[in-house]
């Protein structure tokens, strides 16, 4: 067993109004410079809808991802020696044209512009090349809110692979929001793509990250993950992506997009898994059942044996304490009702998704149907149907969603029924049989899901200072390191090569 | 005098501006270190371009190294003729120097033409893929239609241990100073191109992945350890 921390987020779909907060605050924190113009490192999409880049989600034309070969994972675009042999060209990336060419408007001909007869205009401007663009076709949430529906519809992947005929008339049509950010998977492929091995993934804490010195640019990555969130930066040549905005995290806070979701739909908090176990779950045979497999990694934060090796691991008390009140480790492992996005990528995800309850498809006529059995058929009519969430949110297994939305179901009448009346009734309900659930547990959800408060929802240990090199050298040193002696040149016998009660004495010029 | 310039002097000043430039660029200039790809904005002319001229120059270095490092001797006494050895370095030279400059070429038009990559493409850009056309192309045409027989000169007698001679610091210059033109311009035009690397975008030459297929998939760092590494 070789425990592993990691920071993983959940995002409970329902209460997502689509308005993008998350998506503006990020860019302006992160990617609002030149080359990093296309760039959404988190980013919310209409679904069903084509996505962005468009069509991510077409895995046989990007080949993102893992795929079982002989019962062997492998990466869908191919092993190391076939990258290099496609290192001078990458079939499988997508390019501007599946992103949008960023643009801007030429606002300072309002203001120059000479006493004309008709109103001055900005005309739109591309950021790539300067010229004039005759009128943007495509961008970022061209297709939000079912924008161009009838359209943007039938391009989306997952729609395709349903191969049912989803109708986008008027009365029928449906539609949700999926926000996005990196999954810093536990078995990222991104980083498996690198071939300069410049993407990893961070012991402390698991964020996946880009060290731009040792990346070259050769853009595998761009294509090797299948959530496409990977980002080639032309300006600078290197790759970008989502950080889970680290230098927050580290210090306790929530990411920029959780912390102004205005919504507040995002979770933070700490999970415990065994990172050797990582490979042989990403390995099962039958994609439905890599949902399944991806829990079984994660650990019991209460139990006194995992207690104890995650401290041998060097996982601190306070990041203990951390995974036991993470609020992900309720909502995915506990109570089962946040789930990985695209599992079947086999790259184990690590933000969660609870999915949305919606509008019931047809009139409920008769009024008896709304007594709290009545809810179950109407569970399988909801507008947005079941299957589509099954193949964004458990590799088409219907069985999986059915479970999440009777559990969701089930709190809300109970919860009415608390307030209205009901809740004897309930206890001897079909519902809360199916539901498999209690009303203890019912009331600790709803509470997490409607009223947490930033604290409960934000569960996010420090970064571990106290594990870094010599402190002691570091207390007069921060923040002059150009000006004082590098680190190791000049310093006193102590930090972490001191075993603990030794006696620390002070040695001039010795090196550790 | 100028022969010692051009054989001994030149090629040493180009060797250590190559040298002392690519050493300072990786330590203090590590963030432009890469492989400048523009595949992000097009991807239809490099599919053709950017392979064909990447072969082509990996074959023609090992073209270079198979008849300017390896020794004549060497050949004869593996048993290798002259004369089969002049086929093979004759087609198999022109295989890869068409492809090289048919590449080059292909992606010079596209610098040019496609908007957004003309526009970011820097002069170091430009000069690089110039360079390369320039000694590239007298390469081939040496090689394609200067049908010089083993019998009226071979380079394996001359240019081979010049090349060689440099490298242990005893250059015999006077074995450069009678050998066609064309194959004077190619060398010096060579070593111009080796001097200019460190301040283009041919420095992704030197960082070749070759060692991924033997790393393990899944890279994990300490943020310790990074910070380590980095200071």
């Amino acid at each position: 067993m070789r425990i592993k921390a990691q920071v993983a987020m959940v995002m409970h779909l329902d209460k997502c109004i689509g308005c993008h907060t998350c998506s503006v605050t990020c860019k302006n924190t992160w990617t609002n410079r030149p080359g990093t113009e296309y760039m959404w490192f988190n980013n919310v999409e209409t679904r069903p809808g084509t996505g962005y880049p468009k069509r991510w989600e077409d895995t046989e034309r990007f080949k993102g991802g893992w795929v079982l070969k002989n019962g062997k994972l492998q990466l869908k675009a191919g092993g190391p020696i076939s990258k290099l042999m496609n290192i001078f060209y990458n079939p499988d990336m997508a390019n501007m044209e599946d992103y949008y060419e960023p643009w801007t408007y030429d606002y300072q001909h309002l203001i120059n512009s000479p006493k004309s007869e008709n109103l001055p205009v900005a005309r739109p401007q591309s950021m790539i090349t300067g010229e004039y663009i005759d009128k943007p076709e495509w961008g970022p949430n061209w297709d939000d809110d079912l924008a161009g529906g009838s359209e943007s519809v039938s391009k989306d992947p997952t729609v395709e692979k349903l191969q049912e005929h989803i109708s986008t008339e008027y009365e029928k049509t449906f539609m949700m929001y999926l926000p996005r950010i990196c999954e810093h998977c536990l078995n990222p492929s991104c980083v498996a793509s690198c071939p300069s091995g410049a993407l990893y993934k961070r012991d402390e804490d698991g964020i996946v990250l880009v060290d731009q010195e040792a990346c070259r640019g050769w853009r595998f990555c761009m294509s090797g993950c299948p959530y496409h969130k990977v980002y080639y930066n032309w300006n600078t040549h290197k790759a970008e992506k989502c950080n889970f905005c680290y230098p927050r995290t580290e210090a306790g806070l929530p990411t920029i997009c959780s912390e102004t979701c205005v919504g507040r739909i995002r979770y933070i908090g700490v999970v415990l898994y065994d990172a050797d176990r990582v490979k042989e779950a990403a390995s099962v045979e039958d994609p439905q059942d890599l949902y399944e497999s991806q829990l079984s990694v994660f650990l019991d934060p209460f139990d006194p044996e995992v207690i104890e090796e995650a401290r041998k691991s060097g996982i601190n008390d306070e990041w203990i304490e951390g995974a036991q009140n993470s609020p992900v480790y309720k909502m995915a492992m506990k109570w089962k009702i946040a789930l990985p996005l695209h599992p079947e990528y086999r790259t184990m995800p690590m933000v969660w998704y609870v999915p949305p309850l919606s509008p019931i498809m047809n009139h409920i006529t008769n009024e008896d149907d709304l007594n709290t059995d009545g809810y179950i058929p109407a569970i399988d009519q909801m507008r947005i149907p079941m299957q589509y969430l099954a193949s964004i949110l458990a590799a088409g297994d219907v069985k999986v969603i059915r479970k999440v939305l009777l559990k969701l179901t089930a709190m809300r009448v109970y919860m009415r029924g608390k307030t209205v009346g009901g809740v004897d009734a309930f206890r001897q309900s079909e519902l809360l049989k199916e539901a498999d659930t209690d009303p203890e547990e019912i009331e600790d959800m709803a509470r997490l899901l409607g009223i947490a408060k930033y604290n409960e929802r934000f569960v996010i240990p420090t970064g571990r200072r106290e594990m870094d090199d010599d402190l002691y050298y570091q207390q007069g040193a921060c923040s002059l390191e150009d000006l004082a002696p590098p680190e190791g040149l000049t310093t006193y016998a102590s930090g972490r090569n001191t075993k603990p009660g030794e006696m620390v004495t002070f040695t001039s010029g010795g090196k550790k | 005098m100028s022969e010692i310039f051009w054989w001994v002097i030149f090629p040493y000043a180009t060797l250590v501006i190559m040298i002392v430039g690519l050493l300072y660029r990786f330590a203090f200039r590590q963030l432009t270190w890469a492989a400048p790809s523009t595949e992000f904005f097009e991807k239809k002319w490099l599919r053709l371009g950017s392979p064909l001229f990447h072969w082509g120059i990996i074959f023609a270095f090992f073209g270079h190294i198979m008849g300017i490092v390896i020794p004549m001797e060497f050949y004869q006494v593996i048993g290798v003729s002259d004369h089969l050895y002049h086929m093979g370095a004759v087609y198999g030279g022109s295989l890869a120097g068409i492809m090289t400059v048919a590449g080059l070429i292909i992606l010079l038009i596209r610098k040019i033409i496609i908007d957004p990559v003309r526009v970011h493409a820097t002069f170091a850009d430009f000069y690089s893929v110039i360079a390369l056309v320039i000694v590239a192309g007298i390469g081939t045409y040496m090689t394609v239609f200067g049908n010089y027989t083993p019998e009226e000169f071979d380079y394996r007698t001359a240019i081979g241990p010049w090349f060689r001679s440099l490298f242990v610091l005893d250059p015999k210059y006077q074995l450069m100073t009678n050998i066609p033109f064309l194959f004077k311009l190619h060398t010096l035009t060579a070593f111009g191109l080796f001097a200019s690397i460190p301040f283009t975008r041919l420095v992704h030459f030197y960082s070749i992945p070759v060692t991924y297929p033997k790393r393990a998939p899944q890279q994990y760092r300490s943020r310790s350890q990074y910070q380590k590494k980095s200071s």
